[in-house]
């Protein structure tokens, strides 16, 4: 297996033609076993100080995508909010490099016909990885452009059969304090839960992120498994995820229960409603020069044409 | 290296030199750093980085000039005070450098945006206070100027302690949920607090003052 230097990775270079024309032999569940091999495969370095990340073999373009220029690879891996491995941004790219994503499983629990504890190959393999490049608008007023690789959260979901009272979804970081050496202490009420009404989870632009510029997730991106939601605040996008409860109840997001006059269950962007301490009008772009200047936020992140509508009776204001 | 209580002209211009020097040493790094000068940068989100490095010089600046009085109390190097003044500028050197990073840099001198952080962001409010606050004392730091105010001086420059709490607060406000840092920040302004309180309300004991002290 060919492992390139992930900073070699140009943008073009994520999804070649030849492959997304030649979708029709994607491999589905196979290509999830080739991902397996490969890790079997490049076994003595898995167990280095820096994990190894397969290619994903086949990766489906999606309209949904934003043509604007990807952040860099270094940028997007070292610049991260993860409290689960320290506070500071350039913490988790440090601290989670012995993090072990495998083998991994996902509990789904709740008002669902099919509920069950899942490998991820099981979770994931039914479904057609696709590169999402979303823009990632952070609640401390900066901003990204991230190549993803993921797959429709809807279409996943749907699997386990959810029944007419699960109206809201709550999702579960791991907890394990000596993996991740940021629970040790109690900065936040471990472990870190996040949660979507239902149509929300199902919308077409909502993701579980698997993978990052046509590789497997970085431990510090939220390996293996993450939510991705581009219309709402970073936090929002739960990494490492073990749980999946389907529930009739509106779930207490982790900073939501922390601080909330200031982080809500909504947390959609909004450049009209500020947090109480900043403005959340403009926002800075990561990877920009010193020197350039902030750029406008938009209502919903840009994708209020996708997602306005699911909030067409709701007060943003009062649910911020 | 021990030190006398009194030194010598000569000897302590010559540290003033080194001081002033070590005291640049922080600018000359962000600069070199804005440029990406000798491997050195500001990361991922430069400004916030700019905004964040001048701050925390800023603030460690007023801490190291309240850390004066009790350094010369307990050493009984009371030349240090002669230094007392360099440090302070610095402070507000990098308080203004920090104030730049966020108004010319970060918000491009938009006065409308400015002005309502400064109403309607309380931490905001707090910094731009407490950075007001030090423009009189730097005015009044000549020697002309110490002598013109007298015993008034002493009174207008006690104002340093409502900045430097200011900007111990300014910094806990602004950051998001880990208070650990600021809370090192607070810890030592506390300890410099309490050493003055102690040293006022402590039973008086009869001691020598040290040779050559001079306030």
């Amino acid at each position: 297996m060919i492992i390139k230097r992930p900073n070699d990775i140009k943008p073009s270079e994520i999804t070649a033609e030849s492959i997304y024309l030649n979708r029709r032999q994607f491999l589905r569940a196979a290509g999830f076993a080739a991902l397996g091999a490969a890790a079997a495969v490049s076994g003595p370095t898995w167990a280095a100080r820096e994990r190894s990340l397969a290619e994903f073999t086949e990766l489906k373009k999606s309209p949904l995508s934003t043509d604007e220029e990807p952040n860099s690879w270094e940028d997007v891996t070292t610049y991260n909010n993860f409290y689960e491995f320290g506070t500071g941004k350039d913490e988790p790219h440090r601290r989670a490099r012995d993090f072990q994503p495998k083998p991994w499983e996902v509990e789904v629990v709740g008002e669902c016909d099919k509920p069950g504890t899942y490998g991820y190959e099981d979770f994931v393999g039914p479904h057609a990885p696709e590169e999402r490049i979303y823009r990632l608008r952070c609640v401390e007023a900066w901003s990204m452009v991230v190549p993803w690789v993921g797959i429709p959260m809807g279409d996943v979901l749907k699997r386990f059969a959810p029944n007419s009272k699960a109206k809201y979804v709550q999702f579960t970081t791991l907890l394990d304090p000596e993996q991740m050496p940021g629970q040790r202490w109690r900065v936040l009420d471990w472990p870190y839960v996040e949660g979507l009404r239902i149509d929300e989870a199902m919308h077409p632009l909502t993701i579980f992120g698997i993978g990052l510029y046509g590789r497997e997730l970085p431990n510090q991106n939220g390996a293996p498994l993450r939510l991705i939601v581009p219309w709402k605040y970073g936090f929002k996008s739960i990494k490492s995820i073990v749980r999946i409860e389907f529930t009739s109840r509106q779930p207490v997001s982790s900073w939501e229960g922390a601080l909330p006059r200031e982080y809500g269950f909504y947390a959609n962007v909004n450049p009209e409603v500020d947090h109480p301490r900043w403005s959340q009008a403009s926002e800075r772009r990561i990877g920009a020069n010193v020197f350039a200047a902030r750029q406008p936020t938009l209502m919903f992140n840009g994708y209020g044409e996708q997602v306005a509508g699911l909030y067409k009776n709701l007060d943003l204001r009062r649910n911020y | 290296m021990i030190f006398p209580a009194t030194i010598s002209r000569a000897r302590l211009s010559g540290m003033k030199t080194a001081v002033f020097c070590a005291c640049l040493l922080p600018f000359i790094v962000i600069l070199l750093s804005i440029f990406g000068i000798a491997g050195l940068g500001l990361g991922a989100n430069p400004v916030e980085a700019l905004i964040h490095q001048t701050g925390l010089w800023g603030l460690r600046f007023l801490l190291i000039t309240l850390a004066v009085t009790p350094a010369r109390r307990l050493t009984g190097w009371h030349w240090l005070v002669r230094f007392r003044r360099m440090l302070g500028l610095f402070a507000f050197f990098y308080l203004i450098l920090h104030f730049l990073s966020y108004a010319v840099v970060d918000k491009r001198l938009d006065l409308p945006t400015i002005f309502e952080d400064i109403l309607e962001r309380p931490f905001i409010t707090l910094g731009v206070t407490g950075l007001t606050l030090l423009v009189p004392l730097a005015i009044t730091s000549t020697n002309g100027m110490m002598r013109r105010l007298g015993r008034r001086w002493q009174q207008l420059h006690r104002l340093v302690y409502l900045v430097a709490i200011l900007g111990v607060w300014h910094f806990w406000w602004q950051v998001k949920q880990d208070i650990r840092e600021p809370l090192v920040y607070a810890a030592i302004l506390a300890a410099l607090f309490a050493f003055r309180l102690w040293r006022r309300y402590r039973k008086p004991r009869i001691l020598p003052e040290p040779v050559g002290s001079s306030g």
